[in-house]
């Protein structure tokens, strides 16, 4: 593409790459506590990843191998999308599909399956950064509750939803205390994928774009969903109407999250890995015995 | 049996570009492309809604953002925008005063008579909106014509470049604060410094100045029909080039090095009873933008007067509230934000039916119980 | 006695102030706005005491400053001079001291108030015990049985039907709605608490069993109370010891029974006159 000629590596120029870096480093100092930033704009929308975008164009380097993933997959649109800007912008770095090989992966809605390492870092795109905003409109308020650890609107949502349900009903996106102070919204991650944030060997890096905020869940962290003693947090669920764990239909494996749809042509309904490079893992180990 | 449905984005990807190039195009073998001097200069409106909405004075590449959006202001703007997150901020232009401005128009609906007299100018304000059929088929001789005849008869030195500006004259009288300046405090940057609540005036203002046209008109619409109190009159409205200086970089001496077009709009509003015993005096709102954009000044201008009365007396209106109105105006965040709706949601959904299925059953069985 | 709350004079004056504020306002001027400045000097110089399981009564007409008074208390508004020191156990707070944080924690925990209108002390988009639950979360409960439980015992308690836990507030009567705020208030039983006119506007048979109410809580809890009203017939029931307040100046001060058999004060007089 003609128009990529005369852009900078990383597409931003070097003083907002400088920023964003001191802006992680600020977050890595307090966990859980929303870094404000001046987010650029970007080439792609607010909303598909840019504050994401922002922290893997301002970290990476020649040599990183990058692995960019969209509801788990590798090969959604927007991952395809954000993977050849990135490309075109970096030229010099390598990309990967596979979560053992990238040492810096960019996600929209999931972790991978497969347990990160101390040497990879996690960027995760964010839509809505504050998980009081449920309860609270003002930001100016929310970060007096932030400062204070007072989350007690947060746990009466809570507490108003197993009353009218008997369950909570908060399905993704989860409030997550880290280290006993302060909540964060994990991004829209299923709940699937909250205890992996726990003691993650990895460094979680969350960007909010388009709400101008930057935090992080550092290596090793307490991660804890927001809960009552007596009401335990509860992943999804994939039992069947038997309690049977179903299993994903391509690779057999039952202990990932699956996605549900349904087959095109018998009409039935279909459940598969919803990360993709764990379901090739898990086929390719069963080719090899 | 595929993978997933969301497989093979790649290729749909570049399918939808050369789909959206073609459209462009769609009009025929003997079609010719737009010139962007074409659109700088006969879509000068649309370009001026671009340049103050990308936040990047560059007629030029506005034109051509326009272009390949296909007309499409939002999609533009955001393009301007994104090319100006490559460039670095090199120099800071000292404080401006738009008294130097080389005015094509100015109009005050606050007095008859302003100093240097009112000036009409380019405006569809007394324009009969009635579509002009013989421009359907214009000739390039008739519309060559139009500008030539226009200058034929042009006096030369007819009108001065500068004129005073009205809020000078109140001031002198009393009827409106001095200028409130603190030497030290440097413009707020909202390229370069997120907003944190509560942010200072300039900060606001800056804000406005790249907002949404329709966005800002319509939540100062809100204060102008009763959701606010604030009863405006025009004090100045003017249009015109403004001078830009820049520190030279060895003498430090601000050169010229080029003017932008702005719109900048004042209104004063009735007094504040001041509870500091002082006299009573008039309160100003300001706005002003990049580009010929009337509507988008005066809005500014009465949410800058509306947000300073949320400041002093807390809100109590949506457009008073400087975290509503100032998160909500930015056409770039909200079109995008409106946008990525699209994008696959499969995750969270899946997530969604868990939650659903599991309280639906809990219901079911609590019901059989 | 154990001292619960020391006050020192408390003023509060809306607007910039001046010298002759205090001289210029007052009963003896028959106003509480300087004609100096125009401000309104809503509270002057009070100081008084409040000890375990008493209740004070401050009793006025509106614009007398007793609101403002326990408004300052419950750091709802700031006092403009004047100090006040709550005991609690062994440690001591200077209340006006204390930062906007450490304000908001002390009242989260250890104070109550209950206002006239219950929109400010209720949400009224969460259920009755969620606003319960609200304060029993802030305090740091975080089990849900628990939670339950100490809300359905708390409005049984103040006559609530238990039942009617899981509405919104909105469906409630204003007697109820005041019955709610008072469990809530009560909720982490509180060494101290604000009473801001809850009787007033309600049925005469509501506001009676309200006060009922009020005073077993009292005797079972030991709860400190300032219960501000202008009511004589709520002093009258409720409050040991009272004080009568005008234009922002304690006129008058005493045990209760003392005042309404003996007022000193002309206005006093007027007031125990017209209520008889």
């Amino acid at each position: 593409m003609s128009a990529s000629v005369g852009y900078n590596f990383g597409f931003m120029d070097e003083y907002a790459k400088k920023e964003i870096r001191r802006t992680v480093l600020k977050a890595v100092a307090i966990p859980g506590y929303q870094v404000p930033y001046s987010s650029r704009e970007m080439p792609m929308g607010r909303g598909f990843g840019t504050g994401g975008l922002q922290l893997t164009l301002s970290l990476i380097g020649v040599g990183d191998n990058l692995k960019v993933i969209d509801q788990g997959s590798d090969d959604s649109v927007n991952a395809v999308n954000l993977r050849s800007f990135i490309e075109m912008t970096c030229p010099g770095i390598d990309t990967t599909t596979s979560v053992d090989e990238a040492n810096l992966i960019q996600s929209r809605h999931r972790i991978p399956e497969k347990p990160l390492r101390d040497d990879q870092v996690i960027v995760m795109q964010v839509p809505y950064p504050d998980p009081l905003v449920i309860v609270e409109p003002s930001e100016d308020r929310r970060k007096i509750q932030h400062g204070e650890g007072n989350y007690s609107k947060l746990l009466v949502k809570l507490y108003e939803d197993i009353v009218q349900f008997d369950e909570i009903t908060i399905s993704h996106r989860y409030p997550t205390c880290i280290n006993n102070h302060y909540v964060l919204d994990p991004s829209p991650i299923p709940r699937w994928d909250v205890p992996k944030m726990h003691q993650s060997r990895a460094l979680i890096l969350f960007g909010a774009g388009r709400e101008k905020k930057i935090y992080a869940v550092p290596p090793y962290s307490k991660a804890e969903p927001l809960v009552f003693d007596d009401v335990p947090f509860r992943i999804e669920d994939f039992r069947d109407e038997h309690s049977v764990r179903r299993p994903c239909a391509r690779c057999g494996c039952t202990s990932s999250f699956l996605d549900e749809f349904i087959d095109s042509e018998n009409g039935e309904k279909v459940y598969q890995c919803s990360d993709s490079d764990w379901c090739d893992e898990q086929l390719a180990q069963q080719g090899e015995c | 049996m595929g993978y997933v449905a969301i497989k093979g984005g790649g290729k749909a990807i570049e399918a939808a570009e050369s789909l959206l190039d073609f459209q462009r195009a769609e009009q025929g073998a003997d079609a010719l492309p737009l010139d962007t001097d074409s659109i700088e200069h006969q879509l000068r409106n649309l370009t001026s809604r671009v340049i103050s909405e990308g936040g990047l004075y560059h007629p030029k590449l506005a034109a051509l953002a326009i272009k390949q959006c296909m007309g499409d202001s939002l999609e533009a703007a955001f393009t301007l925008r994104a090319y100006r997150s490559t460039r670095p901020r090199l120099l800071e232009t000292a404080i401006h005063n738009s008294s130097g401005m080389r005015v094509t128009r100015r109009i005050s609906a606050a007095f008859k008579d302003i100093p240097g007299g009112q000036m009409l100018g380019a405006t569809t304000d007394y324009y009969l909106r009635l579509l002009r059929m013989n421009l359907l088929d214009e000739s390039p001789e008739q519309f060559q014509k139009v500008a030539s005849n226009w200058f034929k008869d042009m006096p030369k030195d007819a009108v001065p470049e500068t004129f005073p500006k009205v809020v000078d004259a109140l001031r002198a009288e009393g009827l409106l604060p001095p200028v409130n300046r603190d030497p030290k405090s440097d413009a707020f940057d909202i390229t370069r410094d997120p907003l944190v609540f509560p942010v200072p005036r300039s900060a606001a203002l800056a804000t406005m100045a790249r907002a949404e046209q329709g966005g800002l008109l319509t939540i100062a619409y809100s204060n102008m029909r009763g959701y606010g109190d604030v009863h405006p009159t025009v004090a100045e409205l003017r249009v015109g080039y403004l001078p830009v200086f820049l520190p030279h970089p060895i003498t430090g001496e601000p050169i010229e090095i080029g003017e932008v077009l702005m719109t900048e709009c004042e209104v004063v509003a009735m007094y504040e009873s001041s509870d500091e015993g002082s006299k009573p005096v008039f309160t100003l709102g300001y706005g002003a933008c990049f580009g010929h954009n009337e509507v988008k000044a005066i809005s500014m201008a009465i949410l800058d007067r509306a947000l300073q009365k949320g400041a002093m007396d807390g809100p109590q209106n949506p457009s008073e509230d400087a975290e509503f109105v100032l998160l909500h105006i930015d056409g770039i965040d909200s079109m995008g934000f409106c946008t990525h709706y699209k994008m696959p949601h499969y995750v969270t959904f899946q997530s969604d039916m868990d939650r659903l299925r599991t309280t639906q059953s809990k219901r079911q069985s609590g019901d059989q119980a | 006695m154990k001292k619960v709350l020391e006050v020192d004079g408390l003023s509060k004056i809306y607007g910039k102030g001046c010298s002759q504020c205090a001289q210029l306002t007052g009963p003896d001027c028959d106003t509480n706005i300087c004609p100096q400045c125009g401000s309104v000097v809503a509270a002057h110089d009070l100081s008084f005491d409040l000890y375990e399981g008493e209740i004070l009564g401050i009793i006025g007409e509106s614009g007398s400053g007793k609101s403002t008074a326990v408004k300052t208390l419950y750091f709802d508004e700031e006092p403009t001079a004047g100090s006040a020191t709550f005991y609690d156990g062994q440690t001591k707070h200077d209340l006006f001291e204390l930062n906007k944080a450490q304000q908001r924690h002390l009242a989260n925990h250890r104070f109550g108030m209950v206002y006239q209108n219950p929109h400010l002390g209720l949400n009224f988009g969460i259920s009755a015990g969620g606003n319960i639950a609200e304060r029993l979360l802030m305090s740091g409960e975080r089990s849900y049985s628990t939670i339950r439980a100490r809300a359905t015992a708390l409005l049984t308690r103040t006559e609530v039907l238990p039942e009617r836990m899981d509405e919104l507030p909105k469906n409630f009567s204003g007697g109820m709605q005041q019955r709610v705020q008072i469990a809530k208030a009560l909720a982490i039983e509180p060494p101290l608490l604000f009473l801001d006119e809850v009787t007033t506007g309600l049925d005469l048979s509501v506001q009676a069993s309200i006060l009922d109410l009020i005073l077993e809580i009292q005797q079972e809890l030991k709860t400190s109370m300032v219960v501000v009203t202008h009511d004589l017939g709520v002093i009258r029931l409720l409050a040991g010891r009272t004080m009568v307040m005008k234009y922002g100046r304690i006129i008058e001060s005493g045990l209760t029974d003392q005042i309404l058999e003996d007022p000193q004060h002309a206005y006093t007089q007027r007031l125990v006159a017209s209520s008889l």
